[in-house]
């Protein structure tokens, strides 16, 4: 096997545009922060101005490092599944997991009408938000895991996964059709996607599903090399499909499923970093590729949330907009340029 | 003749293949009896669609047999795991592996799996175990090379081996002559052979090409509609084995030469 340190030179260029978009995402809103006050700050010798450091202790922070797990998660989860169905269009939501937490938010909040008073106001905040996206993708994950446990044909799990999604998104319509203007804006603007305004609490746990879920998907890296083979090939190789298949499944619903919760449904990285990633290094093992679009999409998701900044400093462009108009091209431009998908 | 009994890898008995669900079952063939030794190259004959891969995947453990037994080393197939059995037993199938983007080394490498730690870490033993397949299947040249790169032929040799490289007693492979020219339908078929004499592994293959296996195989077996033979060439070739394998009126069996005529 090409081993990491083949790609050496690819990590540590990857590695340093991060740190530098790290920065320049930092330095950048509708206050503009010097870079070395930054560097002062994390230093630990402070920053000469105290709002320069709540800014960016309180709100940048936060919003850099939310943006890095969800770039870094939906490209790892996007890998997964492009790996465990063998189809270099599958990605994070192919098996309904957004549908599921666009049904949990639809429910909330254009449902939060019927209820009124505390409960109606306790729904319509950020937690009810959060609590109702990630309970909704948890059931489409247990309805996915269900079905598993019982189809024996990947290929199935992945039609059955559309199918629920497709489900799910008419279940929207519906509830989007009968309920207010207002209610409306509101949820629209969740399924924009939104990288800012967290907590430090809500960070917190947003890493731990990303530790758990990245733990699970390196776990399985040996598994999946042997995927790349087919089914029947790694079963001969001592393999055992129905496990593996679970716990990329539960990796990736924990991955995409906890992201999608606190940021809202964020299209294209999941699908596009795989397929970047083995532009540059070209192999498929996963122990060099893991790595590899974990950097490439924390990047790609500071990148984008500096530049849905840039145009107008007081408030942000929709990040769900960005990601594509920024990737896709990129995406088009590789493919024609060098005239081969790899997978 | 005790000798013999202790070389014995593989052991079929009484069995029936073919695809069964709740409805119905749907038995391709029956009474199959062979017992397959150390060192033996084995041809498996038949005309399409007789069931010679259904044979194949219910011998590799990968298909539940309908009625009767499979044997490896006295115990029951069905008693290994899949990974005890990935260490006793290696496939090479006709379906071409799912991505082309590995190199050679890597294909090749993957077939250590049994044998590497959680991650996939190569040690000294795995490397000198893919040295040996890469140098055997004359594949060192192109190592570097990626899958979508090579020829048919390369390919093939590739598949082989990784399979080599799971370093297993048994290897079982579907037609790997198929879409192969004369050379390296030969060349295949020879490779097999020298592994067999010279590894001691037990290697059964299934192949269109009879005339071929007949040159080079200790033993072979021969599917029909009606029953399933085993035997070494000479035996089935004087029995008149090879006669019932096709329909007569269009070609016929010359035992002289051990080839197929067509009938004009």
């Amino acid at each position: 096997m090409q081993t990491t340190t083949t790609f050496r030179l690819h990590f540590i260029v990857l590695f340093a545009v991060l740190v530098v978009a790290f920065l320049l995402n930092l330095s950048i809103g509708s206050v503009s922060i010097p870079i070395n006050e930054i560097i002062a700050v994390f230093t630990g010798s402070g920053s000469s101005n105290d709002n320069w450091q709540y800014i960016l202790v309180d709100y940048r922070l936060p919003k850099a490092i939310t943006a890095m797990i969800a770039g870094g998660g939906l490209a790892i989860s996007g890998l997964l599944m492009q790996t465990l169905f063998r189809n270099p269009l599958a990605g994070p939501f192919v098996l309904g997991l957004s549908s599921g937490a666009s049904l949990g938010v639809a429910f909330v909040i254009l449902g939060a009408g019927a209820f009124g008073g505390a409960i109606g106001g306790f729904l319509l905040s950020q937690w009810g938000v959060v609590i109702a996206a990630g309970l909704g993708s948890f059931l489409v994950l247990l309805a996915v895991l269900a079905v598993t446990f019982r189809v024996k044909d990947t290929m199935a799990i992945l039609i059955i996964g559309l199918m629920f999604g497709s489900l799910t998104t008419s279940v929207v319509s519906v509830l989007s059709y009968f309920s207010n203007a207002e209610r409306l804006q509101q949820y629209i603007f969740w399924s924009f996607g939104s990288l800012g305004n967290q907590t430090w609490q809500g960070v917190s746990i947003l890493s731990i599903c990303f530790l758990l879920g990245l733990l699970l998907s390196i776990s399985s890296s040996k598994s999946l090399n042997s995927l790349l083979l087919g089914e029947n090939y790694a079963k001969s190789m001592g393999l055992q499909i129905k496990k593996t298949t679970f716990i990329i499944i539960l990796a990736t619903s924990i991955l995409a499923g906890g992201i999608t919760a606190f940021v809202g449904p964020i299209a294209f990285v999941g699908l596009a970093v795989p397929h970047l990633v083995r532009q540059f290094f070209k192999t498929s093992n996963h122990l060099v590729l893991m790595p590899a679009v974990l950097l490439f999409g924390s990047m790609l998701m500071l990148v984008c949330d500096t530049i849905a900044r840039l145009p107008f400093n007081a408030f942000a462009l929709p990040i769900n907009a960005i990601t594509s108009l920024i990737g896709a091209p990129i995406v088009i431009w590789l493919l024609v340029r060098k005239r081969k998908l790899f997978f | 003749m005790i000798s013999e009994k202790k070389n014995i890898i593989l052991n079929v008995r009484d069995l029936s293949i073919g695809y069964s669900n709740k409805k119905s079952t749907n038995k391709i063939a029956r009474k199959i009896n062979l017992s397959l030794s150390k060192g033996e190259l084995i041809g498996l004959v038949g005309a399409n669609g007789i069931g010679k891969s259904t044979l194949l995947r219910t011998l590799s453990g990968m298909q539940t047999a309908l009625g009767g037994s499979v044997f490896l080393y006295d115990k029951p197939i069905e008693s290994y795991s899949s990974f005890q059995l990935a260490r006793q037993l290696s496939i090479v199938l006709t379906e071409p592996p799912a991505t082309k983007n590995l190199s050679v080394q890597e294909m090749i490498s993957l077939g250590r799996q049994p044998y590497t730690n959680w991650i996939g870490k190569l040690s000294a033993e795995d490397k000198k175990a893919i040295e040996f397949a890469l140098q055997t299947t004359e594949t060192t040249k192109i190592s570097e090379k990626k899958c979508f790169e090579l020829s048919d032929g390369q390919m093939q040799r590739v598949a082989i081996a990784r399979a080599l490289a799971q370093d297993t007693p048994v290897m079982l492979l579907d037609e790997p002559t198929t879409h192969l020219d004369i050379y390296h339908r030969a060349y295949v078929l020879k490779l097999l052979k020298n592994l067999t004499q010279t590894t001691q592994k037990t290697i059964l293959f299934s192949t269109h090409e009879i005339d071929l296996a007949i040159q080079l195989t200790d033993k072979m077996i021969v599917m029909t509609e009606d029953q399933t033979y085993f035997g070494t060439p000479c035996e089935l070739i004087t029995k008149g084995r090879f006669d019932t394998l096709f329909p007569s009126e269009t070609i016929q069996f010359d035992s002289e030469t051990g080839r197929f005529t067509i009938k004009k």
